[in-house]
């Protein structure tokens, strides 16, 4: 096989893993193919990382440059963080698909392309004036000419379907291919199909025979052409019981399991926003867990039912992305001043107002710290990755009832979607942290005190239903202790600084350095998903004699104790993020380091390559050049002068 | 209303010990008032109570009634309340909330708390103004009323907070003002429907729209322009000397005259609490040509927001164990033996 791969061992050919991506027309199956491989690389057991990307548009119209959908997956023998950077593999369903993904593909790739779709009619809703298998746009790379269509339809044949439904089994045919390549087993798949149409067998038989010519094919055209097989041994791993895992259903469980450690109810306020939507399907399939899921009439009544539901002694839980966490923003400050548990997920996407829907980003960090009117300070926690997000929304659960506050856990649009290998905990090893309900008069004299303060600043929770503890809270200043209205200066000061004291003195652990040595030439200093290829990054570099280490924050909000005595052992200090510097000037403002942006706002995941690239200008002795920002590359990225020429 | 034990209390016990803040003569004191004394009647426990309210001069109603309270933001009183509703559905939940509040930066909430039917009583104190922001047109104030911001006189078109309800799907809607004597009677009523129970109550506000219910609401004339509705009763006022009938050539409502209170040759109609198209005539009257319809104007239950809610929760937990080690494991699994990973 021509593919060049990610990685290579120094002693031998034999890759180490190999980046694929499947494109197609939003109705060609691209995500499900891309699921299914994802399912059967798991029980290869190698590890693996996905980047689904699609359009916002559900059904955009067929054969056009804006509907295509693609799915990468990057797997290998050795540990995995990131999707991959430039795919060695592109298997591209029509012209539209091979045209905005092909810069993206390793010079000397392996093009695999529906030949059958290269129409005149299909040629010009991709504008290629000429068919790109036909001139020399693909000389640098393997290509692999198929009529996936008239294979599938011939393979479809004897179960007599339509001429649409027999096309619809060509992501199987194609599948089918990439389980010969990889050499993967075909059984799994088989009995997902059989399940999935088991109301209609004569479907499941017709895709069944798809994904079996496809295997077929492979088989016999290495015989004869560029096709070869590939093999890649399993990643050792700890043995135990795995699944596969979404950011969306990791937050799903991880609320769930948290309510459990509490011993609450949970009570899920929603309403329909993209990414965010996923994990309210999750939800909703969990009410034996005492869940109860709300699907409100907008954001604004999803958190506030949710502050409702939390003032009644169910743990309150909303979530959505950026415009709509916009949309919830007084009501989360209504949380903070009547002090109650929410936990509030932030699924974010690129912005601002409805920005890019599928896209992922990193830009709502200043939204979540700083976003509200009056000081109305607030615990942010970021997960890193699908697996990291399931402590994450345990940890929001537990910050939120301890503390008697909002809590916000930002999450993005590429962990909600992208499925990682997971080592399924025991839930009985879990710290359980029960939720306490006051059931007395707190005060003196038989006196209820609704805002009387614990040894972590918390006021109790008192829940409707309690005799004797009748009692009034609202948005307006309470007097300390009796939580009656108060508008005297002395009392806003005293409860402005114990609001801002009790989330400033949140017990969070202490930050560790994830790659690398406390102190030393540089930091690169990260958060959420850009985990994997800062990870990868400084590995490398390292690899390469580089003193550079990775820290990767969780808490940003508050920030760890040590952080700063941390940030200042680095002789410099890198910042990278999807947005135009927000941590970076969280970081300078707490701490007077000189933390310097590396920014990228295009929608997609950093690569692994451009963080090398920007770690090396710190060893260059280019003066000048320290922690310039890197411009995207566009070997990655579908450039717009590619997708609108 | 909840189904619990009743509980004897007095109006006593549910003051607070809070100074009450509203203008002096303001009509918030008289519903207050009538609110605490329905709530002994009713058999209502103040530990299972909660009032929820959102923004403006009524919203301020909860300090001041000796149970639990949630001044919320505003207009989003309803949202609040269906989360409290839906965590605890044996609290019984009374959502306060003003024309401001309820009709124009909430009318959203309010329009889907009707609709869906949770089970809660809503207060909308109707003063045709923002009081509490010093006086501005709202969006039930009179066309030409001038304000800080209709200097000239408002000119867009009042909404009518009756009919918005029934449109959105009320099952209960009524009506009362803030120094009616049967306005504990309405409340009553409200409470005693299982579901969502919409009341409109016209209050006074002297600062900033003084005496502009007076038309049907000053005890002068009060006979003649307002319209006491009964379930099962003839629709008569004025001493019984006039009732409502449907003319069935227009098919519209009008005024008839009643002598020696032959209200049946008349043609007077009968109050059926249950009858929505009627209803949906009444709230649409114009007064002073019509009397001011008060008291239930419909009456007609619906299973409850709640009720469906916990529904669906026990069809989908049925035969279902709550085991976290069994939900994480879920899906496409497989398990990694020291020789390698095996499908399960």
């Amino acid at each position: 096989m021509a593919t060049q791969t990610a990685e290579r061992t120094a002693e031998t050919e034999q890759p180490q893993a190999v980046v694929v991506r499947f494109a197609g027309d939003s109705g060609d199956g691209m995500q499900l193919t891309g699921g299914q491989f994802t399912l059967s690389t798991a029980l290869a057991g190698n590890d693996l990382a996905t980047f689904p990307d699609f359009p916002a548009e559900i059904r955009a119209p067929q054969g056009t440059l804006f509907g295509v959908s693609a799915f990468q997956i990057n797997f290998g023998s050795t540990d995995v963080d990131t999707a991959g950077d430039a795919p060695d593999v592109l298997v591209a369903m029509n012209p539209a698909a091979l045209k905005v993904n092909l810069s993206a593909l390793k010079p000397g790739g392996l093009i695999i392309v529906d030949e059958g779709e290269f129409s005149k009619r299909n040629l010009d809703k991709a504008k290629y004036d000429v068919s790109p298998l036909d001139d020399d746009t693909l000389a640098q790379f393997t290509v692999l000419r198929l009529d996936i269509s008239a294979r599938t339809m011939e393979a479809v044949k004897p179960f007599g379907l339509g001429n649409k439904e027999a096309l619809r089994c060509k992501n199987m045919w194609t599948l089918g291919l990439a389980l010969w390549m990889f050499d993967r087993s075909r059984q799994p798949i088989h009995d997902w199909l059989k399940a999935k149409f088991a109301k209609a067998p004569e479907l499941a038989e017709a895709n069944i025979a798809a994904l079996d010519a496809g295997h077929a094919y492979g088989e016999t055209a290495e015989l004869a052409g560029p096709l070869r097989q590939v093999h890649l041994d399993p990643v050792p791993t700890a043995p135990g019981l795995y699944r596969t895992l979404t950011g969306a259903e990791a937050i799903a469980l991880g609320l769930v399991a948290g309510a459990r450690l509490l011993r609450l109810p949970m009570f899920f306020g929603g309403y329909p926003i993209t990414p965010a939507s996923a994990i309210l399907h999750h939800l909703v399939r969990m009410k034996e867990f005492n869940v109860t899921t709300f699907q409100a009439e907008d954001e604004i009544a999803a958190i506030c039912a949710a502050i409702g539901a939390s003032y009644a002694g169910s743990l309150g839980v909303t979530s959505s992305s950026g415009p709509g966490i916009a949309l919830k923003t007084e009501a989360i400050g209504l949380g903070i001043m009547t002090e109650l548990p929410l936990v509030i997920v932030n699924s974010q996407r690129g912005g601002p107002s409805t920005g890019l829907p599928t896209k992922t980003e990193q830009s709502d960090l200043y939204q979540a710290v700083y976003g509200r009117n009056g000081d109305a300070p607030m615990p942010v926690v970021a997960a890193r990755s699908p697996a990291d997000a399931f402590e994450c929304a345990i940890e929001a659960c537990r910050i939120a009832v301890q503390y008697m506050t909002p809590v916000m856990l930002l999450t993005d649009g590429y962990i909600a979607n992208a499925a990682e290998p997971w080592k399924v905990p025991n839930p009985d090893a879990f710290e359980r942290f029960p939720a306490e309900f006051l059931s007395e008069k707190n005060g003196p004299e038989e006196t209820l005190l609704p805002y009387k303060r614990n040894e972590l600043g918390a006021r109790p929770w008192i829940k409707p239903g309690t005799p004797e503890l009748m009692h009034r809270i609202g948005g307006i200043e309470k007097a300390v202790d009796t939580g009656h209205i108060d508008y005297s200066p002395g009392n806003h000061q005293a409860m402005t600084d114990a609001r801002q004291n009790k989330i400033a003195n949140i017990h969070v652990s202490d930050q560790q350095v994830s790659v690398g040595t406390k102190g030393g030439r540089l930091a690169v200093v990260g958060w959420g998903s850009t985990y994997g290829p800062i990870h990868q990054a400084v590995h490398r570099a390292r690899r390469k004699g580089l003193d550079v280490s990775h820290i990767h924050i969780r808490h940003i909000w508050p920030l760890p104790a040590n952080l700063g005595e941390l940030l200042k052992s680095y002789e410099q200090v890198l910042v990278p993020e999807m947005n135009t510097g927000q941590l970076k000037t969280l970081l300078r403002d707490q701490y007077l380091v000189d933390a310097r942006p590396l920014t990228k706002t295009s929608g997609q995941p950093f690569q692994i390559a451009e963080l090398e690239a920007a770690i090396a200008k710190y060893f260059d002795g280019i003066p000048g050049n320290e922690g310039g920002e890197v411009e995207p590359n566009d070997a990655q990225l579908p450039s717009p002068k590619a997708v609108n020429p | 209303m909840n189904d619990m034990t009743p509980v004897e209390t007095t109006l006593k016990d549910w003051e607070t010990d809070q100074e009450v803040r509203w203008c002096p003569g303001c009509g918030d004191y008289a519903i207050l008032k009538a609110v605490q004394r329905t709530l002994p009647k009713l058999g209502a426990d103040p530990k299972n109570t909660v009032f929820v309210s959102g923004i403006g001069c009524s919203s301020r109603f909860p300090y001041y009634v000796e149970s639990y309270g949630f001044h919320t933001i505003h207009g989003r009183a309803p949202a609040v309340a269906t989360g409290v509703k839906l965590a605890n559905p044996d609290l019984d939940v009374w959502i306060v909330t003003g024309d401001g509040d309820g009709m124009s930066i909430g009318g959203n909430h309010t329009m889907h708390v009707l609709r869906r039917n949770l089970d809660c009583q809503i207060l909308l104190f109707n003063n045709e103004i923002y009081g509490l922001t010093k006086g501005q047109a709202s969006p039930t104030s009179r066309l030409g009323t001038r304000s800080p911001t209709t200097p000239a006189g408002s000119y867009d078109r009042p909404a009518k907070a009756c009919a918005f309800a029934l449109g959105a799907g009320a099952r209960f809607v009524a009506r009362g003002f803030d120094v009616s004597k049967k306005l504990p009677e309405v409340l009553e009523a409200a409470y005693r429907h299982k579901g969502a129970a919409f009341v409109e109550i016209y209050q006074n506000c002297i600062v900033y729209n003084k005496d502009v219910f007076d038309g049907f609401a000053a005890p002068k004339g009060a006979e003649d322009h307002q319209l006491w509705l009964e379930n099962g009763e003839p629709m008569l006022f004025a001493g019984s000397t006039k009732g409502i009938s449907l003319n069935r050539d227009t098919l519209r409502l009008e005024v008839v005259d009643v002598v020696d209170g032959d209200w049946k040759s008349a043609g007077v109609i009968v109050h059926d609490v249950t009858n929505r198209s009627v209803a949906h005539m009444l709230v649409e009257i114009p007064f002073p040509e019509f009397p001011k319809a008060l008291g239930v104007l419909y009456d007609d239950p619906r299973p409850t927001f709640e009720g469906e809610v916990a529904a669906e929760k026990a069809r989908l937990s049925e035969g279902k164990e709550p085991n976290l080690a069994a939900l994480l494991s879920k899906g496409q699994s497989w398990k990694v033996e020291e020789s390698g990973p095996v499908e399960l």
